[in-house]
């Protein structure tokens, strides 16, 4: 009894509340509308659109973050125990129905709303004359392949791989179609040109990440997962694996160049040259 | 059923200290054991965590515990996979429902005991040698596993060549989650057979205090999700021992060695495992949203707000989250269509979730607000549990997933809604029911401190990772130094990782309020708190024959507070409606 009444009387722990909690919205509204740490640029017309349902997301939960964390803090201090008697109240049925079809409203719209996205990623496949690179992930390295002037991939053979004779995806050297692949340790490609990722794991799963596409897609063994994307600039975006992968995980990175048509052709005609001697 | 529980419930104790207190068959004893284990598994967590946080933090700095005092890229991940696999299982799963579950649900329905009370301790002994094992696997060659605790397959389940602690290591941490999910299984048929059949007299369900909801529905879950678990565990120690390729498919070649492996499916493992791992999720967080609608209630005198509501959202989020597991995978490779299936089921068991807000806000309007340290913890745990919940909102959305999805991000988001709202529930139900397990109170003061320390340590702790997940920054890395964008956002990490060491240390707090109160804390009441349920009407401490073989009759719902013409401002459950004082 005691206890009970030395806990009732005090407005202290309620302002205490009610100023931590205001704190709490404050600060998170200030990081969000200054932008403080935010999303780099999107570089695809489906980045902006993800960021465009971000930014809706945002504000809908944002009002419903701000309003229940005010209102909790509003309630501790309104309600603490000055003497009053509470209130017998069993509950509303109104009340019920009304938040119940409210936030049914807003959670499943927001899900409706963001499948067209989802979809520009990943239904349909890319616009044609895509050009096409096979992504592999290995413990802890990507490497990225391109078809060559043939436009054919050659076969790969498992048993082949060694990394340190220069074969880090086991390419097949009967296969005719194999001689003038190109195998590269960073992703080059064009601005502007539709691209086919086609993802794949040599070992483990992998996560092929590039913030500024605003796409993952694990790399997993066993499977050949394609992605597409056509980008708008051109610039040097860093390749993180995002999928616990082994100990040097974290290490395992490489960088993307977009670059425009003429420098892209450049390079390609460099590798060629490369592969020929 | 009756019967049998009263014939291994003679009125009197065991005597000697073991059948007391060690091998016991009370469900109260059973309950402080697993409490005591879940405090253990959390200290270690916690530590491992502040480890983790020091060398984000200070790159360089020296560690005690590791070779040369250089925490290397595998130590931090062992450091990872331990500290998740203790928290989740041995804390999460473990405290709120097999610990507090196992005192109180007996006492709060009026009954002797649990239904099968040999099983009870056979859950807890099973569960503690799950824990052996798993400390076990930091000591031996390889030490433990790097994979995290989800041990994706196949990194799980190739042995060895896949990493350092990938051999003896992650065969005992499989072995460990095994037994843990038989443990489980036990544990989750005891609840249900007490639940439904030992209730009292005149307590029928919609009488049942809404903790005993929660505990009752998590065992549901429990019953349906280890056994999938288990079947997962079964088929990685196959892959690993028997050579078998249920999760390994063909040509894999690793440190340019081919394995000799075809046909298995990595994502058969993630489907298996997230079928367990999302009911798994609200088996954490059930029990506690019990303890939460209880204390509130209790401590602002007045009846849970819509108590059907709560009940039917509890059942209906027990239901749901069999059905949304697939949103762990939307980038996994498994079918983009089914995404949209997943994405809109999670997005729904979010109005459940809503449902339980608003009513515990209801619950705090117009009410009589008494700020004890246990209600405290059960105001922060619905803060938590918004702030937590709407940030989940994003992830439902695939298309935003594809940004988010392993980032900083997420681990905010599943940290506060997860892992701190549910270790706030234990925290308030600490507080709240500590009197009636040792019979003295904790320091109010110590508590409010603590509160205090640890409220504002969370968020401090935990948002700003979703803004590390803005900038794309990964988890599960051991060090930012090979990502320019990571590297540029190392004062944040700082400052998370001062955060934590400061929240850590004010657990200090709780335990020495926890232990000292145990021996010398202030005497209690049998019913201090003024509150309404059976566990008030016994004598404080419990004896071992809970209710002196004089069971119980229920004769009104469980959160009668403030009724109007009644001389006190709660009616009790087991009162003779003649035996209520009415106002003069």
């Amino acid at each position: 009894m005691g206890l009970r009444k030395s806990c009732s009387g005090s407005a202290a722990p309620a302002v205490l509340l009610a100023i931590v909690l205001l704190i709490l919205v404050g600060s998170t509204l200030y990081f969000h509308i200054a932008k403080t740490w935010w999303f780099p640029p999107a570089i695809t017309p489906v980045g902006h659109e993800i960021d465009q349902q971000f930014m809706i997301t945002l504000v809908a939960t944002g009002i419903v973050f701000v309003l229940a964390q005010v209102a909790l803090a509003y309630l501790v201090y309104a309600y603490r125990d000055h003497g009053q008697k509470a209130r017998f109240v069993r509950g509303s049925h109104t009340l019920e129905v009304i938040w119940t079809t409210a936030t049914l409203i807003i959670f499943v719209g927001l899900g409706v709303m963001a499948q067209h996205a989802w979809g520009q990623v990943h239904f349909g496949g890319p616009a044609p004359g895509a050009l096409q690179v096979e992504v592999t992930g290995q413990q802890f390295v990507w490497n990225f392949r391109y078809a060559g002037p043939d436009g054919q991939f050659g076969k790969l053979n498992p048993k082949l791989i060694d990394a340190s004779v220069g074969n880090p995806l086991g390419l097949d050297p009967n296969d005719p179609s194999s001689k003038d692949d190109i195998v590269s340790p960073d992703l080059y490609v064009p601005v502007g040109r539709p691209i086919e990722l086609l993802i794949r794991s040599q070992d483990v799963i992998h996560s092929f990440f590039v913030r500024e596409l605003r796409v993952k897609q694990d790399a997993l063994p066993g499977l050949v997962i394609p992605i597409h994307f056509t980008t708008t600039t051109t610039g040097d975006f860093e390749i993180t694996c995002n999928q616990l992968c082994g100990s040097n995980h974290y290490h395992m990175h490489a960088m993307m160049h977009v670059m425009s048509d003429a420098d892209f052709e450049k390079w390609e005609q460099q590798q060629e040259a490369q592969n020929a001697q | 059923m009756s019967s049998h529980a009263h014939s291994v419930h003679h009125a009197e104790a065991p005597k000697g200290f073991i059948r007391h207190y060690i091998f016991s068959l009370d469900h109260k004893i059973i309950g402080t054991q697993y409490i005591l284990l879940g405090l253990s598994a959390v200290t270690i967590g916690m530590i491992l965590s502040v480890l983790m946080r020091i060398h984000l933090g200070w790159p360089n700095a020296h560690i005690w515990g590791f070779a040369n005092g250089i925490m290397t890229p595998e130590d931090y991940l062992r450091t990872v996979t331990m500290h998740g696999t203790l928290m989740v299982f041995f804390v999460l799963t473990t405290v709120p429902q097999s610990g507090f579950g196992n005192y109180f649900l007996p006492i709060q329905i009026g009954a002797p005991d649990m239904a099968f009370p040999r099983i009870n301790m056979l859950s807890f002994w099973v569960t503690f040698l799950a824990m052996i094992v798993l400390l076990a696997a930091a000591f031996v060659p390889g030490g433990a596993p790097i994979s995290g605790w989800t041990a994706y397959a196949p990194l799980s389940s190739i042995g060895e060549i896949a990493g350092p602690g990938q051999g003896l290591g992650q065969t005992l941490w499989v072995v460990s989650i095994a037994l843990f999910c038989g443990a489980s299984l036990m544990s989750g048929l005891n609840f249900l057979a007490t639940t439904i059949d030992l209730r009292a007299k005149g307590l029928s369900l919609m009488r049942m205090p809404l903790t005993v909801w929660g505990w009752f529905i998590t065992a549901c879950l429990a019953v349906l999700a280890f056994g999938v678990l288990l079947a997962a565990c079964i088929l990685v120690l196959l892959d690993r021992l028997a050579y078998t390729s249920f999760f390994i498919p063909g040509g894999l070649s690793v440190s340019g060695q081919l394995l000799n492996h075809s046909g298995g499916s990595p994502l058969l493992y993630q489907h298996l495992f997230w079928f367990f791992g999302h009911p798994e999720v609200y088996i954490a967080i059930l029990p506690g949203m019990g303890i939460i609608s209880h204390v509130l209630s209790t401590f602002s005198r007045k009846p849970v707000f819509g108590y059907k509501a709560m009940v039917y959202s509890l059942s209906a989020i027990g239901f749901l989250s069999f059905t949304v597991w697939g949103h762990h995978m939307f980038i996994s490779g498994m079918s983009p269509y089914s995404a949209i299936a997943f994405s809109v089921l999670t997005l729904v068991i979010g109005v459940p979730s809503a449902i339980k807000t608003f009513n515990w806000l209801g619950t705090l309007w117009g009410g009589r607000i008494q700020f004890t340290a246990a209600m405290l913890f059960a105001i922060g745990f619905v803060s938590l549990f918004v702030t937590g919940g709407l940030s989940g909102i994003f992830l439902a959305q695939p298309a935003l997933d594809l940004y988010l999805h392993d980032t900083y991000y997420v681990i905010g988001h599943f940290h506060l809604i997860m892992g701190v709202a549910a270790i706030f529930a234990m925290f308030a139900a600490s507080y709240f029911w500590f009197p009636k397990m040792f019979g003295r109170h904790m320091n109010e003061t110590l508590g409010k401190i603590h509160f205090w320390c640890t409220f504002v340590g969370v968020y401090s702790i935990f948002m700003p990772m979703h803004y590390l997940g803005y900038e794309g920054d990964a988890r599960r890395y051991s060090s930012t130094e090979a990502v320019h964008y990571m590297t540029e956002m190392h004062a944040v990490y700082l400052f998370i990782s001062i955060a934590a060491i400061i929240t850590a240390t004010a657990q200090l707090f709780f335990y020495w309020n926890f232990f000292s109160s145990w021996i010398k804390g202030k005497k209690a009441d049998q019913n201090p708190w003024h509150g309404t349920t059976l566990e008030w009407s016994v004598p404080t401490p419990v004896p071992h024959d809970n209710f002196g073989g004089k069971l119980p009759i229920i004769y009104r719902g469980p959160y009668e507070y403030s009724v109007p013409g009644m001389a006190d401002d709660y009616v009790p459950q087991h009162l003779a409606p003649e035996l209520v004082a009415r106002a003069k």
